[in-house]
């Protein structure tokens, strides 16, 4: 009996064995890579060489660099505003989107504000550095038209956090919309007709029905956005930066591709990158444990 | 029918902000679509806004006599098609052995966290770097197409979406005699096509719009993918992909539109499956990532 459900295994196993080896190069194999971290690293002396070990000196020597403070809350700051627009915006755009009767409409303005979610942050990147440019760029001749001096958006540390926050808000609100509409859909109809019999306007009814109706799901993407308490985008901010933001606009994985990549300290790069990793592992599991008490929420 | 003006104003208010939400978020886009095809002389003045100036297609022209364009839109594809059917197939065939119970696939737990562990602990840039390195996949299309290969995310979806086919299915054909191989081909894959359709084209966007990957993982720029391509040409705006008969050519025609025409053919593709990504969006994704 033992040998059977044995032999109806194997073929699981080996169905598996591909995938279970590309995780093992690709993703188990670099973990075992951040002892560099740890060392006086030689590239040239290959990843589990023959390298000095130096034990916590990467982590004193990043932590003694005095733009560090400025880089931890660059990433806080800039990080946590996007969590926060990023859950008011779709929720009011969500809610209001709700209130449009006319389908064709409703169907137009969603196809509009998906449409940024799915552009890559170099082509975006590319549109933004135009329309934001402070001589010709649209947005500042708009600002002009009114009168006001122009803005540089990306070249004045006044505003580079805020132009960040706001284009990243621009590019994810309509993606993030979605999954609250989705969850008003599935508000029972009947609540909204006893509400009206007892005489709840439009206004009452969102407050007493629609957003208790969603308040599962926004607890829930609350909790799961917590994960990316470090992740200010990358991807953003690589393509929007240059060096005289770095003082409001350096984040920790802009930093870690700098000193890593451009000035080759792969010892010190990989002590940040193990630090954030660390800090998201931590707050990743606090955030599944909860999601999991609070809304049940399993991934698997 | 008290309440029909009140209701009326809000309605109108409401639709017009609305409306003009969309258009906030396509305006950039058109914008970019006008420059491209104005005159090089008006749009360098900045005077286009939403429809081109002097109508003229030259910078595109010139984009489609660039060798270096064409080559990167061809390692594109090349890492899109390759991607895109490894993470399929990997998809697939993972999805599977995750689905079964703990009583017919006793590993399961082993395997689910070590998918798992993946998502939420990153090794971070340089270690992955270093392996790639040692590796030797630096300036070649592997580089970009395995180091991605398990999209775990896509492996959770699936793995749900197997859980939900029937379990008398999966026994008919067990009792018929078929193995586990024949199961997943003859019976799961063909009544998931749709949503497996949804997990390919995502993946395919996926890999057309990274970029990142290709800048350091390619040290020859001729190796680019287009978006990395983009990044050097639209961003850095570095002309080392250029030849000196192009650098000539190109002053001519000014900066502005060239780079819209280039932003514009980078996105193009996107947009043209963007109908069918958002006919996906809303069945497939939110059902399988907020169960709660």
């Amino acid at each position: 009996m033992q040998k059977k459900i044995l032999n109806r295994e194997i073929p699981l196993h080996l169905m598996i064995l591909p995938g279970f080896l590309f995780l093992i190069i690709f993703s188990y194999l670099p973990m075992g890579g951040i002892i560099i971290a740890f060392q006086k690293f030689i590239p040239a002396k290959g990843l589990f060489g023959d390298q000095i070990w130096i034990g916590l000196k990467n982590f004193q020597y990043v932590m003694s660099l005095p733009n560090f403070n400025d880089i931890m809350w660059n990433t806080l700051y800039i990080a946590v505003m996007k969590i926060i627009l990023g859950l008011l915006v779709p929720i009011v755009i969500s809610i209001l989107l709700n209130e449009v009767k006319n389908s064709a409409l409703k169907r137009g303005v969603q196809t509009a504000i998906y449409l940024p979610h799915f552009l890559s942050w170099v082509v975006l990147g590319g549109i933004f550095i135009e329309i934001l440019s402070p001589n010709d760029g649209l947005l500042n001749q708009v600002i002009k038209l009114f009168g006001f001096e122009s803005i540089f958006f990306l070249g004045d540390n006044k505003w580079f956090p805020i132009t960040m926050i706001l284009s990243d808000t621009w590019k994810e609100f309509g993606y993030g919309s979605i999954i609250y509409l989705a969850a008003i859909t599935g508000i029972n109809p009947d609540l909204y007709e006893s509400a009206q019999i007892d005489g709840a306007n439009r206004w009452k009814q969102t407050l007493h029905v629609t957003l208790p109706g969603m308040q599962m799901v926004i607890v829930l993407l609350m909790v799961l956005n917590l994960g990316n308490l470090l992740n200010a985008g990358f991807d953003q901010i690589f393509n929007l930066y240059s060096p005289i933001v770095y003082q409001s606009g350096d984040i920790l994985d802009t930093f870690v591709y700098r000193i890593g990549l451009l000035d080759a300290q792969f010892g010190v790069a990989t002590a940040v990158g193990l630090f954030k990793s660390v800090i998201a592992l931590v707050l990743v599991s606090v955030s599944y444990f909860v999601a999991y008490k609070v809304a049940d929420y399993r991934i698997f | 029918m008290r309440l029909h003006k009140r209701i009326d104003w809000f309605v109108l208010i409401n639709n017009c902000f609305l409306v003009l939400v969309g258009l906030i978020c396509l305006i950039p886009m058109i914008h970019i679509l006008a420059v491209s095809f104005s005159s090089s002389a008006i749009a360098a003045t900045g005077s286009v806004s939403l429809w081109p100036k002097g109508f003229t297609t030259a910078a595109y022209e010139f984009v489609a006599q660039r060798e270096a364009f064409w080559k990167s839109i061809l390692v594109s594809l090349q890492r899109v098609f390759y991607g895109g059917a490894i993470n399929l197939l990997l998809t697939i065939m993972i999805a599977y052995p995750l689905s079964k119970e703990k009583g017919e696939f006793r590993f399961r737990t082993f395997y689910s966290w070590s998918f798992f562990i993946t998502m939420i602990f990153g090794a971070g840039l340089i270690p992955t770097y270093m392996v790639i390195i040692q590796l030797g996949l630096i300036d070649t299309i592997w580089a970009l197409v395995l180091p991605t290969a398990v999209p775990v995310f896509s492996v959770i979806l699936m793995l749900n979406f197997f859980r939900m086919i029937p379990k008398e299915l999966s026994e008919a054909a067990y009792i018929d005699g078929a193995g586990h191989w024949t199961t997943l081909w003859k019976i799961y894959v063909p009544v998931s096509l749709p949503s497996l359709a949804t997990i390919l084209l995502f993946s395919l966007v996926t890999h057309w719009n990274s970029w990142f990957d290709g800048l350091i993982y390619m040290n020859n720029p001729s190796n680019y993918p287009v978006q990395s391509y983009i990044q050097t040409i639209v961003v850095q705006r570095s002309f080392a992909t250029m030849t000196p008969e192009e650098a000539k050519l190109m002053a001519t025609i000014s900066d502005k539109t060239l780079r819209s025409a280039q932003i514009f053919l980078g996105a193009l593709p996107i947009i043209c499956v963007y109908p069918y990504l958002q006919r996906f969006l809303v069945k497939g994704i939110v059902v399988g990532s907020v169960k709660g």
